[in-house]
């Protein structure tokens, strides 16, 4: 009985195997092909208006300009959680731009992507991603991205009355607890400019990382300075204060970019609208509007 | 033979049409990087080193707080009623409630409260987080095996005059244990995997050490490191799982036969 169940078994592999390799030669012979690794720079003469239609850039959605960001969306860099209200500062950046390129609010979508997602290889279901990400060297060689849009210096959080409450300096947090959100600049400034002599605690989001500041787990919590300010007024109810900014060091100017597919030419577009937006004034204002002043910050050293 | 031939065949096919087709060079740049895997090796060991401690930790209270409740769970005095009535409650509450969600009751919660003595060290909560979580599985794991045992050995143990505590401590608890052994392993490798979960508020293991390596760069090269990492360990321990199986199974036919 045993015997004769186990001669019967390759019979069923083979035809599996046969049916395996066929279909693995089906998907081969259909795959698309390969993009090409860096895109064109726009046509000469192009404005951002005509530049979509003129340079017949792909679009994710036609005739739609399709934008990512993380879900949940932070203060306040959106407000509400809600990034089609136009509101907080890359929201607004997001429209402004959209509308540089000739869409109208209404032809502007939404999508929901995480910043683990957001480098994954392969088609993208956006256009461009717009979530605070850094431009920096390594993450060009994946993934391209626009001019800056925004260059954020780094502040340090600190509980009120607490130890390090009066920080002045890197070398007085040299004991202290550090924590910063996985992946950012924050978290490189905390690891390489700080350099607590106390291992560096990393969080997925700056939301866990402040419920790790208030409960005492973190004795200072690294974040850019916009995002300080929103902790600090908003999050930490009176309990936080921010010791100071500073810039990082690591890589030339940090600047947030929009992030993009690999060889997606729509980034020269991007970049002609940002270009406009800048020469006239309307990134400023924006950024007047919806991010604090950082005049009164010390500076660390 | 016809067996070895077709599994080649199989996985061969399998790895050409992966590498044949016109993404692999992106994937293979961005997964199955050497130079990205060397360099994030050193980061990801010091993590694993973690979760080791983590589990190798967790699982003793795990299997004393498992067997505790299952113990509660499988008496029979009406003075212990309100004890079963908790046993019930805890292994229906935890077994229910997913476990990144205790993960974050716990060890943000907890120091929340502010609480005069009670700890905030992330490490010491995480624990008692995956062992709350966990206790209620092996708990089940642990009932089950003692059910299993035949009620004529429990009359038997009776009969000559031992307490109910002493044939559970003599007769069943020793059977059953010896009945568990692979369901309880196999929970443990999944306890190991599970303690990555604690990345998630601030314990700088080895998954959150991939997670970190691969933003810097954009890349998942580091994430298939920590993957060997845990492979290392769980692999061999469900080849054990697997014999230990087949033992018991060869032992039970064994005294069916004398």
């Amino acid at each position: 009985m045993s015997r004769w169940s186990t001669s019967r078994r390759p019979g069923v592999l083979a035809k599996v195997v046969a049916v395996a390799t066929a279909s693995l030669l089906a998907l081969g012979a259909c795959a698309p092909a390969k993009k090409k690794a860096t895109a064109p720079p726009p046509s000469k003469g192009t404005t951002p208006a005509s530049c979509i239609s003129k340079d017949k850039v792909h679009l994710t959605k036609a005739a739609v300009l399709t934008v990512a960001t993380d879900a949940p969306a932070f203060e306040p860099w959106f407000k509400k959680n809600d990034p089609t209200n136009g509101k907080g500062f890359e929201s607004a950046v997001a429209y402004a731009v959209a509308n540089e390129l000739g869409f109208v609010r209404s032809k502007v979508t939404w999508v929901k992507e995480s910043f683990n997602n957001s480098y994954a290889p392969g088609p993208k279901n956006f256009d461009f991603d717009i979530n605070q990400i850094s431009i920096t060297p390594k993450r060009a060689e994946k993934v391209d991205f626009s001019d800056g849009y925004y260059s954020a210096a780094q502040a340090v959080i600190v509980i009120k009355g607490s130890k390090y409450a009066s920080a002045r300096s890197f070398a007085d947090l040299k004991g202290a607890t550090v924590g910063a959100q996985v992946g950012t600049t924050s978290l490189a400034a905390a690891q390489d400019q700080i350099k607590s002599d106390q291992q560096v605690q990393i969080y997925d989001d700056t939301s866990a990382a402040t419920q790790a500041l208030k409960n005492g787990q973190l004795d200072a919590l690294v974040v850019d300075l916009p995002t300080a300010f929103y902790i600090t007024a908003a999050e930490m109810g009176g309990k936080g204060v921010i010791a100071g900014q500073f810039q990082p060091t690591s890589g030339q100017t940090e600047q947030f970019g929009m992030l993009f597919e690999k060889g997606n030419p729509l980034v020269g577009c991007v970049n002609l609208a940002l270009a406009d937006l800048k020469k006239n004034g309307a990134l400023h204002q924006i950024q007047q509007k919806w991010l604090s002043s950082d005049v009164n910050i010390p500076v660390l050293h | 033979m016809i067996a070895s031939v077709s599994t080649i065949v199989l996985f061969g096919a399998l790895v050409t049409g992966i590498v044949a087709s016109p993404g692999w060079p992106t994937v293979r740049a961005d997964f199955f990087d050497w130079g990205d895997a060397k360099a994030a090796f050193p980061d990801i060991a010091s993590g694993f080193l973690v979760n080791v401690e983590m589990f190798m930790v967790a699982e003793p209270l795990i299997l004393l707080l498992a067997l505790s409740v299952a113990v509660v769970r499988v008496g029979r005095s009406p003075f212990l009623f309100p004890l079963r009535v908790l046993a019930v409650v805890y292994t229906d509450f935890f077994r229910g409630v997913p476990t990144l969600l205790v993960v974050y009751l716990t060890v943000f919660g907890i120091p929340a409260l502010e609480l005069q003595g009670v700890t905030n060290n992330k490490i010491v909560l995480g624990v008692t987080a995956l062992t709350l979580s966990y206790g209620a599985y092996v708990a089940e794991v642990f009932r089950a095996g003692m059910e299993s045992i035949h009620p004529s050995q429990r009359s038997a143990a009776r009969s000559l005059g031992l307490s109910h505590g002493q044939s559970l401590r003599y007769v069943v608890i020793p059977q059953a244990v010896r009945r568990v052994v692979p369901p309880l392993l196999n929970d443990f490798v999944s306890l190991q995997k599970d303690t990555a979960l604690l990345a998630s508020v601030g314990v700088v293991e080895s998954l959150r050490q991939a997670n970190q390596i691969g933003l810097t760069k954009f890349v998942y090269t580091p994430y298939l490191v920590t993957a060997a990492f845990f492979l290392s360990l769980t692999i061999p321990l469900a080849r054990l799982t697997d014999w230990l199986g087949r033992r018991t199974t060869v032992r039970q036919s064994a005294q069916g036969a004398t």
